[in-house]
């Protein structure tokens, strides 16, 4: 099998070896998650105290709360975009964003 | 910072924690999620398959049965074991020798490892040899859980009851007696029905240890493999085929990692999203 190109999808999903069989896209993905907890870390580094708030939801929450209700609520739509309509997943993402924002701001 | 002292060597005494949960948590669900994507002939030799396992589960008719029978198996465990357990622990003794007694009672069956209950309760509810089923047939009751979907439900039901009821009894327990005398006494001058004491004193005392007996009692519930499977194996059918037997069928009987990894994370995310909302709403009341 020839090497893809870099960055195209191939290259993108090719098994990387046996052991816990990654692929760059899943590595992609740990990554953006590893990612945002260390930025909660380094925010948190610049205005110490969380930022704890009651919002909407009548709850509590510090960013961390905030990031985790993100996350969580973004594997759900991603999961209800796959259940209704399929693959590709483009407006699930820009939807997930769009969530994550509304959580920041007022969760 | 705030006059604190901040002593980050205090995160080195965390170290083995981490790595320990690392390779027993954090690996496996990495490597759960890299299955997910891919689809293996064995051989650890993997295909790239994107999230075609994720919409096949999501759409699949097995997985929504299965989901619909867990649901109602959790919803009626905890229907019954949670109002069952506060009974049993207001009933409880308070002061004396038979505090002890039934605390001890209440302990034992948490104590029995969980296939050895499958296994008792497989032969105690055998209707032709088991005390429960002979019984209930000598009584007169077509009884047979090993045939009947009704009666594998009954005993299945009847099961996780005797078995964790006493986890709810222990909870509740603690939280009542760590009431104040005080509050008794103020109750009995206002002249308080024994209604009100519960309904004002009691249950609000309860309240967070059944916030943890509940959370407890759902996730252990929605997980649940080994009882139903030594009791029951999942049948007759399909029909006491929960979540994790369903998962453990598609992983190891018929070696779908794919589909298997993909359907652990749904059921994972399911978990995760329905214990934080639980908890969230109980915090939030809290809160008021």
């Amino acid at each position: 099998m020839s090497d893809p190109v870099l960055f195209s999808p191939g290259w993108w999903t090719e098994p990387l070896g046996t052991w816990m069989a990654w692929t760059r896209a899943t590595i992609a993905f740990f990554l953006f998650i590893a990612a945002a907890i260390a930025s909660m870390g380094v925010w948190e580094y610049f205005r110490p105290g969380g930022d704890p708030r009651i919002g909407i939801l009548g709850l509590e929450t510090t960013r961390g709360d905030r990031l985790f209700i993100s996350l969580l609520g973004s594997a759900w739509i991603y999961l209800a975009w796959l259940w209704a309509f399929g693959a590709p997943i483009w407006w699930p993402t820009a939807i997930a964003i769009v969530w994550a924002a509304f959580v920041f701001r007022t969760v | 910072m705030n006059g604190k002292i901040v002593n980050q060597k205090a995160w080195f005494f965390v170290i083995p924690v981490l790595l320990l949960v690392s390779f027993n948590a954090i690996v496996p669900l990495m490597t759960v999620i890299n299955y997910s994507v891919q689809e293996t002939f064995g051989d650890n030799v993997f295909f790239w398959s994107g999230l075609t396992w994720f919409q096949e589960i999501l759409r699949s008719e097995r997985f929504h049965a299965a989901l619909t029978r867990q649901a109602i198996f959790t919803g009626a465990i905890l229907a019954i074991e949670v109002p069952l357990g506060v009974a049993i622990a207001l009933a409880m003794p308070r002061k004396g020798i038979w505090v002890s007694v039934c605390l001890v009672l209440m302990a034992l069956p948490l104590l029995i490892p969980w296939n050895v209950v499958g296994a008792m309760w497989n032969i105690f509810a055998l209707p032709n040899i088991g005390l429960l089923g002979k019984g209930l047939n000598a009584l007169g009751f077509d009884y047979n859980y090993t045939r009947q979907v009704g009666d594998a439900w009954f005993t299945l039901i009847l099961m996780d009851v005797w078995h964790w009821t006493s986890l709810v009894v222990l909870l509740a327990y603690a939280g009542l007696v760590s009431i104040p005398d005080a509050y008794y006494q103020a109750a009995r001058i206002d002249g308080a029905s024994r209604w009100a004491v519960f309904r004002h004193i009691q249950l609000p005392k309860m309240r967070r240890v059944l916030t943890i007996a509940i959370l407890l009692r759902f996730m252990d519930s929605f997980n649940i493999y080994t009882e139903p499977v030594v009791l029951t194996g999942g049948g007759p059918g399909n029909a006491t085929t929960l979540l994790s037997i369903d998962l453990v069928k598609i992983a190891l009987g018929q070696f779908d990692l794919g589909p298997a990894a993909a359907m652990s994370l749904i059921y994972f995310l399911i978990i995760l999203a329905l214990s934080w909302i639980f908890y969230a709403v109980m915090t939030r009341n809290e809160e008021q």
